[in-house]
């Protein structure tokens, strides 16, 4: 079976899982109509050409539990930080604008990395390239731990994909 | 059931809680950049912990299942949001506070 082909199945299986998932519609008439709107949607993001070039990282979906726990637990403890320096009196931040060597090679893995120093409270990715992360962090000790690499190690990446 | 309501009332009561801390943090702040780091706890851990308190409250239904993707919509669009205004910020010249002992 072709890429694509396989694409469009688990494309369809996906969209209408999600359609049942929000109407929770049991009869005839709005089954086959969910099924139709289903196959319409396929149908249109194959003629738009959406599909050869956005990929399910299926492959990775282990991977990707593992780094969501681990992103909760850094998502956690970095709003517990915030809070606390927020109700601090006095001089209560250090903000620090500094860059990080991009060592990831594929774009779905810059994007899952970029994005998770943005959602952790007290970093925020500024600037993405292939070479570089430019990040503001409110304190010194999250821009330390940025640079240890303890994020950018527990990204996961699909060594098969092709570099860009 | 009286144990899941009152579980899902402390989840909720701490969303509320991260909420009002987050805009305390706006106002707190000195400059944009630093602003920045207080909406990140309500984009995260605030709509989290309403997100939790809700769905133990609806149980187990298809309500909670479009909860939790709203959930899922949130955790995905709001990196998105804060890394565009900061790329905005930086490429229209706005200059970061910085600590000057670094």
């Amino acid at each position: 079976m072709s890429y694509t082909v396989k694409h469009n199945i688990s494309l369809t299986v996906l969209l209408f899982a999600l359609w049942f998932g929000l109407s929770g519609l049991f009869d005839v008439l709005m089954l086959s109509l969910g099924i139709a709107s289903t196959l319409l949607v396929v149908y249109f993001s194959y003629r738009m050409d959406t599909i050869d070039r956005q990929k399910h990282p299926a492959r990775l979906t282990l991977q990707l539990l593992r780094f969501w726990l681990f992103l909760s637990r850094e998502v956690i403890s970095a709003n517990i930080d915030v809070v606390r320096r927020i109700f601090r009196p006095g001089k209560n931040i250090s903000p620090q604008l500094f860059q990080l060597p991009m060592t990831k090679k594929t774009d779905l893995a810059r994007v899952i990395y970029a994005n998770s120093i943005t959602l952790t409270p007290g970093t925020v990715c500024v600037k993405v390239n292939r070479k570089a992360i430019t990040v503001h962090s409110l304190s010194k000790e999250s821009a330390d731990d940025l640079r240890s690499g303890r994020m950018a190690d527990a990204v996961p990446e699909d060594e098969r994909d092709e570099e860009t | 059931m009286i144990f899941v309501e009152i579980i899902s009332w402390i989840f909720i009561f701490t969303g509320a809680l991260l909420g009002i801390a987050g805009g305390i943090g706006i106002h707190r702040f000195p400059d944009f950049y630093s602003r920045l780091h207080a909406v990140g706890i309500t984009d995260t851990m605030c709509a989290g912990c309403f997100i939790i308190g809700l769905c133990l409250q609806t149980g187990f239904t298809i309500a909670s299942l479009k909860l939790l993707l709203i959930f899922v919509f949130l955790f995905f669009s709001c990196p998105t949001a804060t890394h565009a205004l900061a790329d905005t910020a930086m490429l229209s010249g706005l200059k970061a506070r910085l600590d000057k002992e670094q």
